[in-house]
């Protein structure tokens, strides 16, 4: 059997579904950071195979360049918050942090 | 067709019941019978040494999030060098633009003493 | 290769000016950064004047993936303003909290520069681009005041929450270039038109992630629970600037994507979307009232304001539009000038948000107590103010557009917002002994941003004509 469009989007989506799980069952503010990279990349993996299959030019792997470079500003402002998040509380629990309240 | 939304409705649904899938799996099939063993962290038949949660100096973030960056401003350098000769004045200016930017931010780096290492 | 780099001249002078901001930051003394918010003032109003003189030129760059119409110059002229009233109103509070001012005000220009992407992509994921770069840039703003724990974790739940939908939006883009082999918007509306049975299961993915990915960015409920805490932890200019810019930079993106391109599709997205329009203003104005700070009522009462202007997308054409944009104009007036006040009357340590901490204002501080009952009294809509003529046009484009449950729905909301409103004024006028408030010689600057806010309120509100009909013309050459 050929590997086709459906393989990849199949993965994407499998991809998609691991990072919704994390987002939504971790704690750990690096682990809810990792979960939303698969996001991205899952995105990236549609981007590829979109450009590849069906769209017939090569503009969604430029967009993939585009959303890796924007998951890694992402990821160094991400850290940089949990690194002062750690300072002040010294925990990255996202549950465990909460000041704000009514 | 049904609702035109009905697909996304499917697709949720399945998203969903993966997870599901996967939770209940690892209950019900996943067979527990923990030994001290068994919970190292490392099954490699060593002895674990101290603890793996040593704290690391803050430095070392720091450069990971500086080289983060740098290196995957990189990344657009390829396409352009490849098709250098095609892009012409226009693609050399948009890269001098583009690489001004880039120099700004180490150049801010650089002054605010984040390449210090003392 | 032929470019015309014209339409780039508002965003590239804004990306130049945090540039030198930024680099001028590191050569200079403490005690001249105050050239800093001259330099990105001056650079704001230069990018203005671009703008202006590229009015009505309708010109695109980059095979049109940019389309600089005046849609687009309306909202960069709204979020350049925004951007220096920011500006304004933050200059005392960043030295008062020791926030780094070089890249405070860097940052509010390059987010800005972000929105004016936003505005004015004709591409989804140009339009991607930009929100990114709005966005990081306010996550680090929200989490600025590394010393109060408060705006940490404001920071912390926006850039998680933020960096989520980001993910949504972004897959939702994936399926969407999926379904119409391009991302560019009018590509995607021809597509629209050709295939109806084909890729149509991917294509109705696509805009229902898209939909919820915005309905994040604009804070509509079930998606708003991040609000109050990030609005709250935030420091208050920086909260300001979110109720008003990145929320108009979404509405924006969603007028130009919904409310033009997919506009075929507007059948299947009108109920979804007006069962959020009426739960947000809802539970926005529910909440609001049990609220004991006056800066997390002012946060509920974004979402509820949220609600108001998603009515005008589920109106939709030309009235709708103008509706939208209009009442942008006067939301952003009216909620930059209480968050303004809210400024002022911060000291040291204290924030005096509480609603107790406005007893007395009107008598010890005449002009704030003034400014402030305007400001409440147009955001609950009474007329003559900005907040009246907004509401009544939002709710004419629902009536025109059959939708008169909606506006009835509407109005009654707004009757329920002002018990709380009017609650800060009898707070000021009838009850002793609050905060002082800071007396014009010590912040020049916040007491100029705030008269900008009233005279806009007022101006608004009493002669809606002039800037409804620039709304009017923004918003039809997107046709």
């Amino acid at each position: 059997m050929a590997i086709g469009l459906t393989h990849y989007l199949v993965l994407g989506a499998i991809l998609f579904s691991l990072g919704l799980y994390t987002v939504l069952t971790r704690r750990n503010a690096i682990s809810v950071l990792m979960g939303v990279e698969l996001i991205l990349n899952s995105a990236n993996i549609n981007y590829v195979a979109f450009s590849h299959f069906s769209s017939g030019n090569v503009d969604g792997q430029i967009y993939a360049i585009f959303v890796i470079m924007l998951a890694a500003a992402e990821a160094a402002v991400g850290l940089a918050i949990v690194l002062a998040i750690f300072q002040l509380f010294h925990t990255i629990d996202v549950g465990a942090v909460e000041t704000l309240k009514e | 067709m049904t609702h035109p939304f009905f697909p996304v409705l499917v697709l949720f649904f399945f998203a969903g019941s993966v997870v599901l899938a996967l939770l209940l799996i690892a209950q019900m099939v996943g067979p527990k019978r923990p030994n001290p063993v068994k919970d190292e962290p490392f099954e490699s038949g060593n002895p674990p040494k101290g603890d793996a949660r040593i704290r690391f100096p803050v430095k070392f973030y720091l450069v990971a999030m500086l080289f983060l960056i740098f290196d995957l401003e990189g990344v657009f350098l390829y396409p352009w060098a490849v098709l250098f000769r095609r892009l012409g004045i226009f693609g050399l200016v948009e890269m001098g633009i583009f690489l001004t930017v880039v120099v700004v931010g180490f150049v801010y780096a650089w002054k605010k003493g984040a390449l210090d290492w003392e | 290769m032929e470019t015309n780099l014209a339409p780039l001249l508002p965003s590239a002078e804004v990306v130049l000016t945090a540039l030198s901001v930024l680099l001028l930051d590191l050569f200079i003394r403490k005690d001249e950064k105050g050239l800093l918010v001259w330099i990105s003032l001056i650079g704001l109003a230069l990018a203005g004047g671009m703008a202006l003189f590229l009015w009505g030129s309708h010109e695109g760059a980059f095979q049109d993936s940019i389309l600089l119409d005046d849609f687009a110059l309306f909202f960069t002229e709204l979020f350049l303003g925004a951007a220096a009233i920011t500006i304004l109103s933050s200059v005392h509070y960043v030295r008062e909290t020791n926030i780094h001012e070089g890249e405070f005000y860097a940052l509010v220009l390059l987010s800005t520069f972000g929105m004016i992407l936003m505005a004015a992509a004709n591409d989804l994921i140009l339009f991607f681009l930009g929100l990114e770069t709005m966005s990081i840039g306010v996550y680090i703003l929200t989490g600025m005041w590394r010393e109060r724990s408060q705006a940490s974790e404001a920071a912390m739940k926006y850039f998680l929450i933020g960096a989520f939908a980001t993910g949504f939006l972004l897959y939702g883009i994936a399926l969407i270039y999926g379904a119409a082999g391009s991302t560019h918007l009018g590509r995607i509306a021809s597509a629209l038109g050709q295939t109806k049975s084909h890729g149509s299961i991917i294509l109705s993915a696509g805009v229902f992630l898209l939909f919820v990915g915005l309905a994040f960015k604009v804070a509509a409920v079930p998606f708003h629970f991040w609000v109050p805490d990030v609005y709250d932890g935030a420091p208050t200019p920086v909260s300001a600037f979110m109720a008003v810019a990145v929320k108009a930079a979404a509405f924006a993106g969603w007028a130009r994507i919904f409310l033009y391109q997919l506009s075929p599709l507007q059948s299947e997205w009108t109920l979804p979307l007006k069962a959020l329009a009426i739960l947000t203003m809802t539970v926005g104005n529910l909440l609001a009232i049990s609220q004991s700070s006056v800066k997390r009522m002012l946060a509920y009462s974004s979402i509820a304001h949220a609600g108001y202007l998603l009515i005008a997308l589920v109106a939709g054409g030309e009235s709708g539009g103008q509706a939208l944009l209009f009442y942008l104009l006067s939301y952003a007036a009216m909620t930059f000038g209480a968050f303004g006040v809210l400024i002022a009357l911060k000291e040291g340590e204290n924030d005096h948000e509480a609603y107790s901490d406005f007893a007395g204002l009107g008598f010890k501080r005449p002009f704030l107590g003034m400014a402030m009952s305007l400001f409440m009294l147009s955001l609950a809509g009474f007329p003559p103010l900005a907040g009246f003529t907004g509401k009544f046009y939002l709710f004419r484009s629902a009536v025109v557009a059959g939708h008169i449950d909606l506006a009835i729905i509407g109005a009654l909301n707004s009757l329920l917002s002002v018990v709380y409103y009017l609650r800060v004024i009898v707070m000021m006028y009838m009850e002793e002994g609050g905060a002082e408030g800071k007396p014009f010689a010590r912040a020049p600057y916040l007491y100029l941003a705030i008269a900008i806010a009233v005279l806009g309120t007022v101006y608004l509100g009493v002669l809606p004509a002039p800037a409804l009909d620039l709304s009017r013309i923004s918003f039809i050459s997107l046709h």
